[in-house]
């Protein structure tokens, strides 16, 4: 069986980044297997601006975003295998491979990091009743046939869901001439980033409709009316309060998940809460030498984030190869009062990062509260948060000398200011 | 004196915007994480600007449109006009990204340009759909 010493499956950003970090902290030998005809990944299809006002302190295009890491890697000398799916990844990292020029190949790697990024939820994942008629799609669907390959799918359109995806299309989708209807939203307040919001809506007088799902489609090839009512606190329809569009096309933005077959295969422990492997502060997964960074891990809004967290999972890789696994038995990072989730999810008290930043999300949108993290009764650190919003991620940060001998799990939890 | 609570749409951080205005004039922004927040504010209480992208027509490109985006930002009452416009351009692969899609769009002194470059299509290459 060929070897390589650092496979990376998936060439979006997040893999792009990890490529040119496992360079430059001196692995040579690295292979990135991208699907796709191209290097880049999900940034292709987003042709809007506000990319890596962090990493670049520029406002760039998804495009030129990918680009930048593209031509970073090429310089490097990456070696980049195009058109070629990884089939299946085992515990041992052997990694197999298709692609239509070697057939299917297996690889046995001494590191592998997974940066496959997220799927769209289907409709199949939500409650719509009535007939199957074209004109239905995923909001990222819809943008990958109008951005790439330059197709319009309708021209009265309703939109489900407020996630960015959906917000951004409703503008991109009005540019180009179509008629946007409606935006309903199942919770009481948006799923999107506030300035989505502002720039993709408002600019464009799209109604918001909160509390509100789509609860019927109507047409027998095509689409041509839906049903929408307003739900109740508990998300249950409220008779009576139905409303009827005619529209031709519906697109759905109801909800990223990290794409997870293949972790799931080579037995790789979960997080229910993300959805996406569990990692420690150096992003290795359950799976010793097996890393997972990107959207692949848990899902981001900020590209940079992505950027910067895949380089810390290929550091991690990097000092995994040259000295193996952290020592001693890892402590857990919890989610707390109000908080949905926390990547990373697990330290090592005996042998703890230099800094660990802990993304997480809060369940519900809430003004002026505390952030805690503590160790058990111990508080470590708190800090005022003036706004929270589930759709913006946030971070607390932990040094070596707060996680140093640690006893009990870290608790990341969510308080009112005691005043 | 009065006060108005506005979005910075220049990147997702997406803060908050506190101004004042008093006779018509931005007096004081805060809230914004850094200046590009406050030159937002002070705009967007007189003519809102946005940065404008979109695709064009490409041929002989390994795909059928290409992405651009406007140099800076342009008038928000401006955009549909300016969608009008691009939408008859022509562009030939090969494009570099950054080149010169539509000079001065509208008279605004702003270039729509090339969000990526994009290599000519060869018959060649298998990775074509
Ligand atoms: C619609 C949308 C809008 C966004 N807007 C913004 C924004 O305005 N600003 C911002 O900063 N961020 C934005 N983001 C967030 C950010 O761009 C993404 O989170 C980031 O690009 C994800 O990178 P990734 O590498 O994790 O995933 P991806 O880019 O999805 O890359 C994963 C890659 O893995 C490949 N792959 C998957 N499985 C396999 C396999 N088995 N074999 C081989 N290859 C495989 C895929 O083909 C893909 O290329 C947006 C995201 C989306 C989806
Ligand atoms: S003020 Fe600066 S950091 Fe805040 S949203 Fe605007 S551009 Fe982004």
């Amino acid at each position: 069986m060929k070897k390589v010493q650092a496979i990376i499956i998936g060439g979006g950003s997040a893999g792009l980044s990890a490529a040119v970090t496992l360079k430059k902290n001196g692995i040579e030998d690295v292979l990135v297997i991208e699907k796709d005809e191209e290097p880049g990944g999900i940034l292709e299809q987003c042709i809007h601006n506000g990319f890596g006002l962090q990493t670049f302190q520029e406002q760039l295009s998804g495009p030129a975003y990918a680009e930048r890491f593209v031509r970073m890697a090429e310089e490097l000398n990456v070696r980049i295998l195009l058109n070629t799916t990884v089939t299946k990844l085992t515990a041992d990292r052997v990694v197999e491979y298709v692609n239509s020029e070697e057939g299917a190949v297996q690889v046995q790697a001494d590191a592998v990091i997974l940066a496959v990024g997220c799927y769209e939820r289907p409709r199949g994942g939500i409650n719509i009743t009535g007939t199957r008629p074209a004109g239905i799609y995923t909001a990222g669907q819809a943008q990958r046939y109008l951005n790439i390959d330059g197709y319009m799918v309708g021209k009265r359109v309703f939109i489900l869901g407020s996630g960015d995806i959906g917000l951004i299309m409703a503008r991109r989708m009005t540019l180009e001439g179509a008629k946007v209807i409606g935006v309903a939203e199942l919770m009481p307040y948006s799923n999107g980033l506030p300035r989505n919001m502002k720039q993709c809506l408002e600019d464009f007088d799209i109604p918001l409709y909160l509390s509100h799902t789509v609860s019927k489609v109507f047409g027998k090839d095509r689409l041509e009316k839906i049903e929408m009512v307003a739900v109740d606190e508990n998300r249950n329809p409220i008779a009576g309060s139905e409303q009827y569009f005619d529209v031709d096309t519906l697109l759905l933005s109801v909800g990223l998940i990290p794409e997870n077959h293949l972790a799931d295969h080579a037995g790789i422990r979960m997080d229910p809460s993300t959805k996406g492997p569990v990692v420690d502060d150096r992003y290795m997964t359950s799976e010793e030498g097996i890393f997972a960074c990107g959207n692949g891990l848990h899902v981001h809004d900020l590209v940079d984030y992505v950027s910067l967290q895949a380089a810390r999972a290929a550091e991690g890789a990097a000092a995994y190869l040259r000295n193996g696994s952290p020592k001693g038995t890892p402590l857990c990072i919890k989610n707390g009062n109000q908080v949905s989730y926390c990547v990373p999810s697990q330290f090592y008290p005996e042998d703890p990062a230099e800094k660990l930043t802990v993304y997480f999300r809060v369940r519900t949108p809430m003004d002026n509260q505390q952030l805690v993290i503590r160790s058990g009764d111990k508080v470590i650190r708190t800090l005022k948060k003036r706004k929270l919003l589930p759709s913006v991620m946030e971070e607390a940060v932990l040094l070596k000398k707060d996680m140093e001998g640690l006893t009990e799990d870290i608790t990341v939890e969510i308080t009112e200011v005691a005043s | 004196m009065m006060e108005k609570e506005l979005i910075c749409v220049n990147c997702p951080m997406s803060c908050r915007l506190t101004v004042q205005i008093e006779e018509n004039k931005v007096v004081s922004v805060s809230g914004n994480s850094c200046p590009r927040g406050k030159a937002y504010a002070e705009t967007e209480c007189i003519r809102p600007e946005r940065i404008l992208t979109t695709t064009v027509r490409i041929t002989g490109g390994i795909h059928r449109v290409l992405p651009v985006i406007s140099e800076s930002e342009i008038p928000l009452d401006r955009i549909m006009d300016a969608m009008e416009l691009i939408r008859s351009a022509q562009v030939k692969a090969p494009v570099q990204v950054g080149d010169v899609i539509m000079e001065n769009i509208l008279g605004t002194g702003v270039n729509i340009v090339a969000a990526r470059s994009m290599d000519k299509f060869s018959c060649s290459d298998t990775s074509q759909k």
